[in-house]
């Protein structure tokens, strides 16, 4: 098991590095989707059920991941993703309902993320400020702008996003439902995954990125803007974020609701570790939780453990904590993460 | 060519002026370096060279004065700008990414690309290739930079300037990291350099190389240049002289030991490195009191588990170490400490001094918790300050005040504060590692002295060094550690130079027949 983050620029052929890099949860995600087939086999529609619900589940824990490696591959640990996913539902939301254009609202909240990562990268890149205060005033600021400006009764009114149907892939059995017949913000988040990955492991920009996370000065000694790509990167992620929230509140739901991240943005942080700070990693660990909570679901659907609701909703905390305590000791984060960084 | 080469040096800064707060770094300093030849700067720690070199590379800039590269004016705002104009350095603390390969590290920020976005791989691997083979420093352009040796990284390091076709190359103090044997390579390399038309600055406070390898020298002190000259008109007394502003004692005077009873007793001593492998392999020695034992030896032959093993930091596989007829193996630190054994570590700022702690609590670092410096738990912060204004005082420790914090400090100066602290709580044994290692040349002849007038008061002194010279110049009785054993242990005046250094690198005693 390679240990080092950089293995994976080490293989030249793409494919065989995604594969390197999956192996394990090609495993796993067998083996789940064997039992969840074997569960369902007198029950088609529930097996379809939680297969889709898992990807559905696993979206905005994917984004909120990427933004969140993105702005730690390149030095700065953003633990505000909750509150850049809080503010992009709720602005997307507005936009969407004042406007009627759901296009619109979801660009909204690309754009407010965005911002949001402009503000993280103010405080704690150009002013040198501490990442955690940074990030967590982006949580508290969100929090009480969306509540104080929030007008309860506002409807979307052309309705959420749709999911759109590949042609005759839609109408294969199970997969149709779970792969082929998502939302816009779905498949797109399937793209932005080999996308990020891409852009870290085989570009100049992702070397660059991985060196002022490592190792800034030796960054900034070869004429790298270390400033340059801190804020870089951390727009970038924050429009990422921006985007779960948009799914959020535009593809999800259909409306805004106070608090409705609900700790996402920080279950997203936790899946990015057990992902090693690597995109497929954290499509992967997003795809678990993703199943432990849609696990959850059926289990009130079939009114198993009724008697202690609460109970089942903590499945997937439970999984969190888990999977976070057995396997994180192994992973190493980039070296020079939460240091404000100065020249002289 | 020599007629243009005298009229344009490659690299040139003239009256150049830095001053950081009240500081005064470089006071009008003069430096020419020509093409093809090798500058060593010379100068004690605090002495300004830094700042200069760091003035050349963009990194600061000048509050006065002028660089010419090639006779042109430049402004360096930025290291890109010394990087554009032909210059390269390498640092004293390598500025590579550990996680990334060395073809990697040698490209990054100049990346070959494809279309501009996707870095091309296999050109950044024929880049290092072809440079290596052209300067003769062959590394592989695969390997992850974490995982090479010290000596490996600095070429990796030069690698990148000369990728960047750098004709003026800039060393800080490039062998303060090395071992012998990584030096003597270091030197041959940049000799190869200089003929191939590469200007080289090399900083320095180690005379012995400044003599060995430099065209010209140029000596700074309290932020001027003293001097300049060439090794052929002068010897290391005098490159000395010029460094400190006074006549140095490069050799202890010492009279011959008389030692006592035995201090430190290590029987059939197996100790394990990190990585689980034998590092000590039946080790016995033993030091008595009024003596200096010096363990000569590369580096890695088992010194540094040998030292934490004594001293309790490392536990001990088997084998019994014993001190004043007790046996301490397995002991904690600080009983150990508390039955007299004083400890000079390797890393200073690693293992020696807590570095955003005061030089006061530094001092005390080793009884902060008993009389007279705690009564019921609580410090007493009065007694604390006051015998810490003695010690600085006593050693000469250069701090603005005790309250300073150590890292503050310079090499020198912590590591006075270090032997401060271990000399005044009465031990009857140190245990001194790497003890000059990186510091100026005036604290360098006061450590020794100290050493001295220790074991003339009766102190067991057990000496690990790399530096030949350290250990010739201050033991009774001379020891050779090759693969975690002691090959041979001899009267000083049995061993000389040639000897040791044979023993050190093929770790066999046998003289050779001639």
């Amino acid at each position: 098991m390679g240990l080092v983050m950089a293995d994976d620029a080490k293989h030249r052929n793409v494919l065989a590095a995604i594969v390197y890099r999956l192996r394990w949860w090609l495993v796993t995600g067998a083996l789940l989707v064997a039992f969840t087939l074997w569960t369902g086999e007198f029950h088609q529609a529930q097996t379809t059920a939680i297969l889709a619900s898992t990807l559905r589940h696993s979206t905005p824990l994917v984004l909120g991941a990427l933004c969140g490696m993105l702005g730690e591959r390149s030095g700065v640990i953003n633990i505000g993703i909750e509150g850049q996913m809080l503010m992009s539902a709720w602005a997307g939301f507005m936009v969407a309902s004042a406007t009627g254009d759901l296009l619109i609202g979801v660009l909204a909240g690309v754009a407010v993320g965005m911002l949001m990562g402009a503000v993280l990268a103010g405080i704690s890149v150009g002013l040198r400020g501490d990442q955690i205060i940074a990030g967590t005033v982006l949580n508290i600021a969100a929090i009480g702008i969306t509540s104080f400006f929030f007008t309860q009764g506002r409807t979307l009114p052309s309705g959420k996003l749709r999911p759109i149907r590949l042609g005759p892939l839609a109408d294969l059995p199970v997969a149709g439902r779970v792969l082929f017949s998502n939302k816009p913000i779905t498949y797109l988040t399937l793209l932005l995954v080999p996308v990020v990955w891409f852009g870290l492991f085989r570009t100049t920009w992702g070397l660059r990125t991985r060196a002022v996370g490592e190792h800034p000065s030796a960054a900034e000694t070869v004429g790298i803007s270390v400033v340059g790509m801190r804020y870089l990167n951390l727009i970038l992620g924050g429009g990422i974020a921006g985007l779960a929230g948009a799914y959020l509140s535009l593809e999800a739901v259909g409306s805004f609701e106070r608090g409705m991240t609900n700790g996402k943005g920080f279950v997203a942080l936790a899946v990015m570790i057990f992902g090693r700070w690597n995109p497929i990693g954290a499509w992967g660990a997003a795809l678990l939780f993703g199943y432990a909570s849609a696990v959850q679901t059926q289990f009130q659907f079939r009114d198993w453990l009724t008697s202690d609701p609460q109970f089942v909703g903590m499945i997937p905390f439970v999984v969190t904590i888990v999977v976070l305590a057995g396997f994180v000791g192994r992973a190493r984060p980039p070296a020079s993460i939460g240091q404000p960084y100065s020249r002289e | 060519m020599s007629q243009v080469s005298e009229a344009t040096p490659a690299l040139e800064a003239i009256g150049i002026h830095k001053r950081f707060g009240g500081v005064v770094a470089n006071d009008d300093v003069n430096l020419r370096v020509e093409k093809g030849r090798i500058h060593a700067l010379l100068g004690e720690n605090g002495a300004g060279k830094s700042t200069l070199v760091n003035i050349l590379f963009g990194l600061y800039r000048a509050d006065r004065g002028e660089v010419r590269v090639a006779g042109e004016v430049v402004n360096l705002g930025r290291p890109r700008d010394a990087i554009d104009r032909g210059i390269g350095m390498v640092h004293q603390h390598f500025q590579l990414v550990p996680v990334l390969t060395v073809a990697e590290n040698v490209v990054l920020g100049d990346e070959p690309s494809r279309s501009h976005t996707m870095f091309d791989f296999g050109a950044a691997r024929r880049a290092v290739q072809e440079l290596g083979e052209r300067y003769g420093l062959e590394v592989d352009p695969e390997a992850v930079v974490e995982d090479l040796p010290v000596g490996t990284q600095q070429r990796v390091e030069i690698l990148r300037s000369l990728y960047r076709r750098a004709d003026v190359l800039i060393l800080d103090e490039p062998t303060a990291v090395l071992t012998p044997q990584e030096t003597d390579q270091l030197l041959e390399v940049l000799r190869g350099l200089a003929d191939q038309g590469v200007a080289i600055v090399f900083i320095t406070h180690k005379l012995r190389e400044v003599l060995a390898i430099a065209d010209e020298v140029t000596v700074m002190r309290d932020g001027r240049v003293v001097g300049s000259t060439t090794p052929g008109e002068t010897d290391e007394a005098g490159l000395a002289e010029m460094m400190v502003g006074r006549s140095v004692v490069l050799r202890v005077s010492k009279t011959p030991a008389s030692p006592a009873a035995t201090v430190l007793r290590v029987n059939d001593l197996c100790v394990d490195d990190d990585r689980g492998l034998r590092a000590v392999n039946e080790l016995s020695l033993e030091v008595r009191a009024g003596e200096i034992l010096g363990v000569a030896g590369v580096e890695g032959n088992g010194q540094r588990e040998l030292v934490e093993a004594v001293t309790g930091l490392r536990s001990v596989v088997s084998g019994i170490v014993e001190m004043d007829g007790h046996n301490i193996t397995g002991l904690s630190p600080r009983q150990i400490s508390e039955l007299g054994m004083a400890h000079i570590p390797e890393n200073r700022e690693k293992h020696g001094l807590v570095g955003a702690h005061s030089v006061a609590d530094n001092l005390v670092l080793n009884q902060y918790y008993r009389a007279p410096f705690a009564r019921r738990g609580f410090r007493r912060m009065d007694t604390v300050t006051e015998h810490s204004r003695s010690l600085v005082a006593d050693y000469d420790i250069r701090t603005p005040d005790v309250f300073t914090p150590a890292r503050a400090l310079s090499g020198g100066n912590k590591q006075k504060t270090i032997a401060a602290r271990e000399f005044s709580q009465g031990a009857r044994l140190l245990v001194a590692a790497q003890p000059t290692r990186g510091i100026d040349v005036g604290s360098i002849e006061f450590v020794h002295q100290q050493l001295i007038d220790q074991r003339d008061r009766g102190l067991a002194v057990l000496l690990i060094s790399a530096e030949l010279d350290e250990i010739l110049s201050l033991s009774d009785r001379i020891g050779v550690i090759y693969g975690g054993r002691l090959v041979v242990v001899a009267d000083a005046s049995d061993l000389d130079r040639i000897r040791i250094g044979r023993i050190m690198t093929t770790g066999s005693h046998d003289t050779p027949a001639t």
